[in-house]
């Protein structure tokens, strides 16, 4: 299987000159810290990390995967090491899923840096962990492929950057982490039900808390969806704006 | 899948009518070539002619706005990436990864076209040896001198043997002694029957390697032959050039009129050329413009080249294409 062959090479690559560097597994780490510190400075009794757990691991996730497809894409198309990737003979399709694992997988990683973290000061006992993997799983892949979307949208790396807190953070406030849902006024609210984060998070609220909103399966699905719409629309966008 | 034939006479790319608009740019402009396995065509022009947009267009980095390609037959206008197998580019820029090694660079590049890891190691050692980059093989891309670089792009270029291998301006901006270097190798190539689009702007490297030579000008494919046809068309020409003093008035009329086999140009106020297709009797000329008190303080044949048929063809001085180019060395 040849193109395999490119596939693993270009994940491999992509993990050891971007995500295993020292200021990004550094930061996979202070994230997560500072995420939790903030809401115990914040409240005046003890915080209860186990409700804050799956916001936390939703952050991180969030902001570990689409900050770095500015780098991976946007970075190496400006520099044009990307046309490279552009004139090799393997499908576009498996060529983004190249440049994408990786953001995925690393997106992974840092949702556990909290799991960790809460292991050590709260019992974790009765968490459904199947339910948490999913969610994390399928938040990684929905948050990198918006990373896609916004990287393949902008030609230079600090417009990925700005354009991409103008998504994460009203996805931050309006996805139910912070308030519920319910008390959002109904525009906003109507708005949380198209962030795909919203699904993500009411997941891991079940997983961990036992309180989800939603069936899982809707979750599930949804999140699927916006999967596969925001990849088709990133890769046709890298068919019409790159291959001009 | 295409595959290539390796019978000589069959053509490997062949261009219809291609053409690409960019917004109010008409790059490039109902552009028809083939090129056959196992030559070296020269796409030659000046700045801005089209010469990148049209190799971009023909291993996908570009989408035509009209026209064919077709790679062995097959056409491939709508999805290039069926023939991106077959291809080696060698872009004007280098493209390889500034934080990567020389090595790690071109075992990447190998693992593109799917070479296994001992494969592309060995593969990527031998290159290295033969582009003298072996002592700087550890070394990061990014602190590789412009011509150390230039020849890793071409490096990474060929890696996966490829039958076709585009390669615009290879020798742009490097040194005398590696550009001969990659033109030895360009050469190499040829003789293992390795099909090669060059553009370049050095006439003297189009006029040693390629075989059949395109000239593009604004977008326009102005002409294509075979290097010795080319040459032999003004072969026939006479071209002397006159150095006078002594002259103040323009006698190119006079001349002219008195002279009408040949053509005359005034090149600066010292300086008069003649071109003619029938062998020039010197003494009658300098005989006439002494008569008018002018001396002819020299008088030079000149052989024409391809230079020529380049200026013919398109009214560019290559003086000034060159110096707007080189900015770095000479790649004589
Ligand atoms: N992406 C683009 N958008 C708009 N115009 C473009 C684009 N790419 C090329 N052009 C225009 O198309 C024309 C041909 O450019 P091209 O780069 O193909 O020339 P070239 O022959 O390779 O020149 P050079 O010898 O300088 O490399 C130029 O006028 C250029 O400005
Ligand atoms: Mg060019």
């Amino acid at each position: 299987m040849k193109p395999w062959i490119a596939y693993w090479s270009i994940l491999r690559k992509d993990m050891r000159t971007y995500y295993l560097k020292p200021p990004n597994v550094s930061w996979g780490i202070i994230f997560p810290l500072a995420w939790t510190l903030m809401f115990f400075i914040k409240s005046d009794s003890a915080v209860d990390v186990r409700s804050l757990l799956p916001g936390v691991m939703a952050l991180s996730i969030l902001f570990g995967t689409t900050s770095m497809l500015a780098v991976t894409v946007t970075f190496e198309k400006k520099g044009r090491s990307f046309d490279r990737l552009l004139l090799a003979p393997i499908p576009l399709e498996l060529l983004m899923l190249a440049k994408t694992s990786g953001a995925v997988f690393f997106g992974t990683l840092n949702a556990f840096v909290p799991v960790v973290m809460a292991a050590f000061v709260v019992d974790l006992g009765g968490v459904i962990w199947w339910q948490v993997v999913v969610a994390v799983v399928l938040i990684a892949v929905s948050s990198t492929f918006l990373g896609l979307f916004i990287a393949v949208a902008v030609s230079e790396v600090f417009e990925a950057q700005t354009f991409s807190n103008f998504f994460r953070f009203p996805m931050v406030f309006l996805c139910g982490l912070f308030f519920p849902v319910e008390v959002l006024p109904l525009p906003l609210r109507t708005l949380s039900h198209a962030i795909p984060l919203t699904y993500g998070a009411d997941m891991l609220h079940g997983g961990v808390n036992h309180a989800a909103r939603m069936p899982i399966v809707l979750s599930v699905a949804v999140l699927l969806g916006f999967c596969a719409a925001l990849f088709l629309v990133s890769l046709r966008n890298i068919r019409q704006k790159w291959i001009t | 899948m295409i595959t290539k034939m390796n019978d000589p006479g069959t053509v490997a790319i062949e261009a219809c009518g291609l053409t690409k608009r960019f917004a109010d740019v008409l790059a490039v402009d109902r552009v028809d070539f083939d090129v056959r396995e196992g030559e070296v065509f020269g796409f030659l022009g000046p700045n801005g002619a089209g010469k990148t947009t049209t190799i971009n267009m023909l291993t996908g980095l570009a989408r035509p706005t009209a026209g064919t390609i077709r790679y062995f037959g097959r056409d491939v206008t709508q999805n290039r990436k069926k023939a991106q197998h077959l291809m080696g580019v060698v872009p004007d820029e280098s493209n390889l990864y500034p934080e990567l090694t020389g090595h790690e660079n071109l075992c990447f590049c190998a693992s593109l076209y799917g070479m296994r890891k001992r494969e592309r190691e060995d593969r990527a050692r031998r290159l290295l040896d033969l582009f003298d980059l072996a002592d700087a093989a550890g070394r990061k891309f990014a602190v590789y001198s412009k011509g150390m670089k230039r020849k890793l792009v071409i490096a990474a270029g060929i890696i996966h043997n490829p039958p076709i291998l585009f390669l615009d301006e290879p020798t742009t901006g490097i040194d005398v002694p590696s550009a001969r270097q990659i033109r030895q190798m360009l050469a190499d190539l040829k003789s293992q029957g390795t099909t090669i689009f060059l553009t370049t702007h050095y006439i003297e490297e189009a006029e040693r390697l390629c075989e059949r030579i395109a000239f593009i000008v604004d977008g326009k494919l102005v002409k294509l032959d075979t290097l010795n046809n080319l040459v032999r068309d003004i072969q026939n020409q006479h071209v002397v050039e006159f150095t006078l003093s002594g002259c103040d008035t323009d006698l190119t009329g006079p001349l002219q009129n008195a002279f009408s086999d040949g053509t005359f140009e005034r090149i600066s106020d010292t300086v008069l050329r003649m071109r003619t297709d029938q062998p020039v009797h010197l003494a009658p000329l300098v005989r006439f413009l002494e008569d008018r008190s002018v001396d002819v303080t020299e008088a030079r044949i000149i052989r024409p080249s391809l230079e020529d048929v380049f200026v013919a063809v398109t009214g560019i001085e290559l003086e000034r294409m060159r110096s707007e180019k080189d900015k770095g060395g000479r790649g004589r």
